[in-house]
This record gives structure tokens, sequence and C-alpha cells, in this order.
């Protein structure tokens, strides 16, 4: 039965966390060019380019 | 996809010569400063769609002196460049417009839908993450959890509803309350109350340890409509206004010679009629006027969809908006600016538009008789439990089951979820969709009507050359890459091969032709009775060495590929068609008499406005296909409208639909996927209401508990997706079968 009081939080937690990263990939604008980040993969060098975001 | 040709550097001045795209001054005016000196533009380039595209593109933006950096959205066709702040702009436009890709100013309003969006997708995981949590939770509940367990339970779930509630319901509550305001109703009122009440009792039942509880369902129900409300928003493209792209057509001023005080740049507003102005290769008429001084060719495509340049000399009107392609003008106007045709153009549309817009949703329909109907079920089921038992808490609870089992799940996602699948099918067959209603109208279509230039045909001079040895075409390629004649751009293109012509003395003669000097010997390219005077033949364009003709073309307008076939399959599917057409008269009817249809030809863009109007007031709905200036009216006052990709922008914007390949197959496509479409959203509907059908009179019975509440909701929307799913499962029907009227010469 102690089990729930520290399972609850723990679980909420973790999903938050979920929420928060998806959030902040939404603000950073990961979803901004899929089909562009499809192609950029087979042009792109490995180092990381000078991007301008809008 | 397929990868780009990069295209040679003198196609690009086919359209118009190097000054196409915006200027240094508009491109200053639509940036935005993002301090330390750095400025950032945005350009919608509609041309962009590869992979290699993207690397063209940055890597010429970004060796550019000035630049700071450059990305390519393929999604979005956009281009983003900071660039340090000079004495003027780098010159991107042009360097991109080098590379055969033409950008568009990307205006910061345009920008602004895209944050509701967002907004839209952060709202959802909120929702998401919310009615997933509690639905753990209740899980718990329902396995038999009971006593301070189930309370503790349920104070969990009574906070995890909140930000749904808080933040994700503010969707709705915005929508509905504004149709309460303006006296309406829509879906979201029910939806609004349902949520609203089912938290309050389900918080009051908590406190005093109540077994029944709905947080489930209020979360899941906001996650539930706002995925459709999400997917409904996907398929909506920034708002495109035609207007204000026509608008920008115009020139803002032009160059007035004035006796008195010599030439100045005027704007449009202060020219009067019969000022002399002068008007340079490559520009387009300011105002109507007719011309004083001066031989060249006129590329009147855009007003009336004649794909071949017209020769003018004085004395001869020439309208506002056509370009001048091959020599100087000095015309006379004749009109000030409001009387001209590209305004008059630009108040058709806008009333057109304003018309359009008064289009109601198939959703919005069923909104409008569903929500009384709800309401009104509610409120019967408390009052009949009121009388039969008088138990507040009881009616309440029965009540607002039914408000939640009711509650247009399956109805929010059964439209949505169907275009998208259409306008996923519509994309793979390289058709782009405005919005869902575009679809809906498109279904209701009876009467096709097509434009005949650059539409039916491909409305580029195609040169067939009717005599001469290749080297002689391969010389008269090179010498016609020189002039920017619409005629020698066709036979550039056709004939081109290496190696170039050392030419000399390259002249471009207005009205007849170009001509030029290799080896001691004048070739000329031009007007056959210029070009070889002696020997007069029956072709339009002679190519010559000393005055001996080499070749001979003629030039003529070819079908778009799958034009018989693609009318053809209109006709069977008994719709009506027709064309209407700027060109001339028998030309056109000539085609039509061709395809089996009836044509219309020598119609101002005024007359096809009309003759939709005439249609559609004879209750025809009537779907315009066209591509230019002059068809945009008549596309907007249409019920649905298509433009190919080849389309002026003001054309593709007027559009519902735009079709990115050259086959006309794409039309009676487009509108069996769209009839398919609206075949599965009824179907949709049907199953959304049978299950409210069932469920209503067993919620109203009070045989419902939370539990099956959230089972029924979830049943019934995976129905209605899987339904919808269906569109996806039959392969695209194409007829490959070649009719034998195709790509016959018109």
């Amino acid at each position: 039965m102690t089990d729930f009081f520290y399972l609850i939080p723990i679980s909420i937690i973790l999903g938050l966390l979920g929420l928060l990263v998806f959030l902040w990939t939404l603000r950073n604008g990961q979803y901004d060019d899929l089909d562009g980040a499809s192609e950029r993969l087979l042009y792109e060098d490995d180092r990381p380019r000078n991007d301008a975001r809008p | 996809m397929s990868c780009c040709v990069p295209p040679a550097a003198f196609v690009e001045s086919l359209a118009g010569g190097p000054n196409r795209g915006p200027s240094d001054n508009e491109v200053r005016l639509a940036s935005r400063a993002l301090g330390d000196g750095l400025r950032q533009s945005e350009f919608s380039v509609p041309s962009i769609h590869c992979g290699a595209c993207i690397r063209t593109i940055e890597t010429a933006l970004d060796s550019m002196p000035g630049i700071v950096s450059s990305r390519v959205n393929l999604s979005g066709k956009r281009v983003t460049v900071r660039w340090r702040d000079g004495e003027s702009p780098p010159p991107m436009v042009h360097r991109m417009v080098e590379l055969g890709y033409e950008p568009n100013i990307f205006s910061l309003e345009q920008a602004g839908r895209d944050s509701s969006f967002t907004g839209l997708v952060r709202a959802l995981a909120v929702a998401a993450f919310c009615s997933m949590n509690i639905m753990m939770f209740s899980g718990s509940v329902w396995a038999g959890a009971d006593g301070p367990t189930r309370d503790l339970l349920h104070w969990i779930c009574a906070a995890l509803t909140l930000p749904a509630l808080l933040y994700s319901g503010r969707v709705f509550y915005q929508s509905a309350w504004g149709a309460l305001r303006s006296g309406r109703t829509n879906m979201d009122v029910p939806v609004t109350i349902g949520i609203v009440m089912a938290f309050t009792l389900s918080v009051y039942d908590t406190g005093v340890s109540g077994e029944q509880v709905y947080f489930d369902a209020v979360a899941s129900l906001i996650f539930f409509l706002l995925i459709g409300r999400t997917l409904d928003h996907a398929m909506r493209e920034r708002a495109r206004n035609a207007v204000k792209g026509l608008a920008r057509l115009a020139p803002t001023g032009a160059l007035v010679i004035d006796e008195v005080h010599g030439p100045a740049f005027m704007p449009l507003a202060e020219i009067a009629p019969g000022s002399m102005i002068a008007v340079a290769i490559g520009e387009r008429i300011p105002l109507d006027g007719e011309v004083v001084t001066g031989l060249s060719a006129l590329d009147k495509s855009l007003l009336t969809g004649e794909s071949l340049a017209e020769p003018v000399g004085p004395g001869q009107p020439v309208p506002a908006g056509a370009l001048n392609v091959s020599g100087a003008l000095t015309i006379r106007s004749t009109a000030d600016e409001t009387g001209s045709t590209l305004s008059r153009l630009v108040t058709l549309l806008e009333d057109a538009e304003a018309g359009r817009n008064r289009y109601r949703r198939i959703s919005d329909r069923a909104a409008a008789w569903y929500s009384p109907v709800v309401h009104l079920a509610a409120a019967m089921a408390f009052l009949g439990w009121m009388i039969a038992n008088g138990d507040l808490h009881n009616a309440a609870t029965i009540a607002i089951a039914v408000l939640i089992i009711t509650c247009p799940c399956a109805l929010g996602l059964a439209v949505p979820m169907v275009q998208v699948m259409a306008a996923r099918r519509l994309f793979e067959a390289g058709i782009m969709v405005r919005d869902g209603a575009a679809l809906e109208r498109l279904a209701e279509i009876d009467t096709v009507i097509f434009d005949k230039t650059g539409t039916l045909t491909t409305g580029l001079a195609a040169p067939i050359a009717s005599s001469g040895s290749v080297e002689a075409l391969t010389m008269a390629a090179s010498l016609a890459a020189r002039s920017r004649h619409p005629y020698s751009l066709a036979i550039a293109r056709s004939f081109r091969s290496a190696p170039d012509v050392a030419w000399t003395d390259v002249e471009e003669k207005p009205g007849l032709g170009i001509e030029a000097r290799y080896k001691g010997h004048l070739y000329r390219l031009g007007r056959a009775s210029w070009s070889s005077p002696a020997e007069a033949g029956d072709a339009s364009t002679v190519f010559s060495r000393d005055g001996v003709s080499l070749a001979a073309f003629t030039f003529a307008d070819q079908f778009r590929p799958h034009a018989a076939e693609s009318v053809k399959t209109l006709l069977d599917e008994k719709l009506r068609v027709e064309i209407l057409s700027g060109d001339r008269a028998a030309l056109v009817e000539g085609i039509g008499a061709k395809l089996g249809i009836a044509g219309r030809g020598s119609l101002l863009p005024e007359d096809k406005f009309h003759r939709i109007e005439e249609l559609e007031a004879a209750g025809h709905r009537v779907l315009m296909v066209g591509d230019g200036l002059n068809d945009t009216p008549a596309m907007a006052r249409a019920h649905a409208s298509m433009a190919p990709g080849s389309a002026i922008d003001i054309g593709r914007n007027a559009a519902d639909l735009v079709f990115m390949k050259n086959d006309l197959n794409a039309i009676p496509m487009a509108i069996a996927i769209a009839r398919d479409a609206n075949k599965l959203v009824r179907q949709n509907l049907a199953l959304a209401l049978l299950y409210n059908a069932v469920a209503l009179p067993v919620a109203i019975a009070g045989f419902v508990n939370p539990f099956l509440a959230a089972i029924a909701m979830s049943a019934s929307s995976v129905v209605v997706v899987a339904n919808a799913l269906r569109l996806g499962w039959r392969p695209l029907v194409r007829n490959e079968a070649v009719s034998d009227l195709q790509d016959q010469t018109a």
C-alpha cells in the first residue's frame, strides 16, 4: 500500500517529463520541416551548419 | 520524389527578364530586425521540391557576402535568410532567380497562422498527457479500488484534469462563446457545457466520496475532439489571398515623360489620363493606353490567356498588365489607375472571394441541428428524472451522462479524418488541396469549365521545324537564346545544344526578329518576309543566311497530356464540360470540336465571370479549371476551382486545388477522390448518428456509468477513424490507355 505513495508521483513525473520534452521539440522547431529533415540526411555533412531558425 | 534539373540560365528570362522577384526595397521592408545589425527575410519559393534544391539554394546563398546563414524549409517551400544590414540587402533574390528558384516575399502575417497550429498541437499534447494518466488511475478504480484509495485516486484524477480543462479546452470555450455571442449554436456549445458540468459534478462527488466520477471522460473528450480539430487545421494552408497578389503585380509607378518638367517616375495614382509614359523592354504596361511611338510585341498571357505575343505599333491600344517583350514603347495613358484593366480585375476578384466565404461546411450543417437535439435530450432527461424521483443529484448525473455520451467525438473526427486521408491521396497524385471545405465543394460539382491556354494546352508555344538540317536548327537555337521573344525562347528551349556559336553584332529588331553575324555571313531569325524575303513560304518564322532560308518553324500550342481522355472521363461521369477562353473564337471552337465539347472564345475576364454566375444561378455547381489572371475572378466565383502548378501565383492562390503534374488526368482523379471522400464522410456521420441513437436511450434510462461512457466514446471514435482509413485501401485507379487524340496539336 505504501508503494503507492511514491509510485504515483514517479509515474506522473515521468509522464510530465515526456510532455515537456515534446513541448521543447515543438518549440525548437523540430517538426517544422519533416520533409526537409529526411532529405538533408542524404546531403549534409556531419558537422552542424550555422542555421537560421525562424 | 523526382529530382530537379538545374535550369539553364537563359530560361529564367522567359517570363520577364532579370528583374523578377521582389525588389531590394520590398525585401528590406518585409524583413525583420534581429538586433546586432542582422536582419531576417523569409521567402516563399514554390519551385523548391527536393533535397538537391535545399543544397543548391543553401550553398549559393551561404557563399554570398553579407549573408550570415540561410535555411530552406522543404515542407513549407520557404527560405529563411539572415543577412547583415548594409546599404542594400545582398542580392539574394537575384541569385535565387538565377538558380531558377523565383522567390516571393513571405510576409509575417502569413506566418502568423502557423503559430495557431502550434498552439493547437501544444494543447493536444497536454490533453494527451492528462487523459492517458487519468485513464491509468481510472483503470485502478474500475479494477475495484474503493474506500480511501478510491478517493485518493479520484483527487489525483481531478488534479490531472485541470490542465486539460483549463489549457487545452480553451479552444472549445472560445469557439462556443463566439457562436453564442452571435446568437448561434455550434458543436462546441454542448461540448463546453458537458465538460464543465461533468467536471463540477465529479469534483462534488469526489468530495462526498461518491463512486462515479467522470474525470476520464472529460479529459479524453477534450483529447479526442482536439485530434479532430488539429487534423482539420493541418489541412488548412496559410491564408492565401489572391487579391493581394494581384495588386502586387501591377507596377507601383511609371516613368512619365513630361515636356515641361522632364521625365519623372510617378506613382500610378498620380498619373492623369493623357500622360505620356515610357515602357522599357521587360516591363509591364502600367496603365491602359495607346502606343505613340515604338514597335514591340506584347505578352498578354496574364490578361487574356493568349499564349503568343502580339505585335503592337503606334495607334494601337495596350492594356495594363501586359508585358512589353521586344522593344521600348511610349504610350499615352487613356485611363487612370482605378479605371485600368488590372484594377477592374481586382474589384471583380474581391467580390468573388467575398461570395466564396459564405459556403457552410458539412460539419457545421450537421452541428446546426445536432446540438439543439443534444441540449434538448439532456434537459428532458434532467426534468424527467426530477419528476420521476425528485433526486437532484441523480437527475444531474444522468443529464451529464447524456451530454457526455452524445458528445460529438465521432462527429468531430468523422469529417477531418476522411479529409486528411483524401488530401494525402491527392498529394500522392501530385494534387494540393487548399482545405477541407474545398474537397466538399469539389464533390458537389456538376459542371467543369476549362480555360484553354495553359490549362487544356500547355500554354508554351512549341516550335515545329518544318524544314532545316540539324546544324541549322542548332545554330538557330543558339541565336534564339540571345533574344527574349517568346518564340525565340521556345526555339532555344526545343533545339538547344552545344557548342554555342560565336555570334557578333547581335541585334534584335523589334517586330521582325534577331540578326547576327558569324564568319562573314548575316544570319537572321524572325518573320519570314524579313528573314528570307525571296522565298515566301507558309512558315511563320524562318532562320536564314544572307537571305537564304536554312530552317523554318511553325508554332503551335499543344494539348496537355491526357486532355482528350480526361475530358472524355468527365463526360462519362455525366458532367457538363465547356471551354471558356480569351483566345480567338474560331480556335477555341476548333479545340472544343476536337474534344467533343462546347467552346467559347474571345471572352474577357468579366465574360467568364458572368458565364459562371449564370450557370450557378441556374443551379449548377461549377468547377473552374484555369491558370491565368483572366481566369482568376471566374475561379474565385465558381463553386470549386483548380489550377495547374504552372499557373501564375494569383491563379494558384485563387484555386482550391493545384495539380503539380502536367497531366490533365488530375482533374477526373481529384473529382473521384473528393466524391469518395464525401461518401465516406456521409457514412461516418451516419455511423456517429447510429451510435448516438443507441447510446442516447441507454443514457437517458440512467444505465451509463463512467466505464461504459469511456468504452462507448472510444469505440465510436475508433469505428469512424477506421472507416476513414478505408479511403487509403483502394489503389489509385489510373487509366493508362492513351487516347488517339492525346498530344495532337491544337
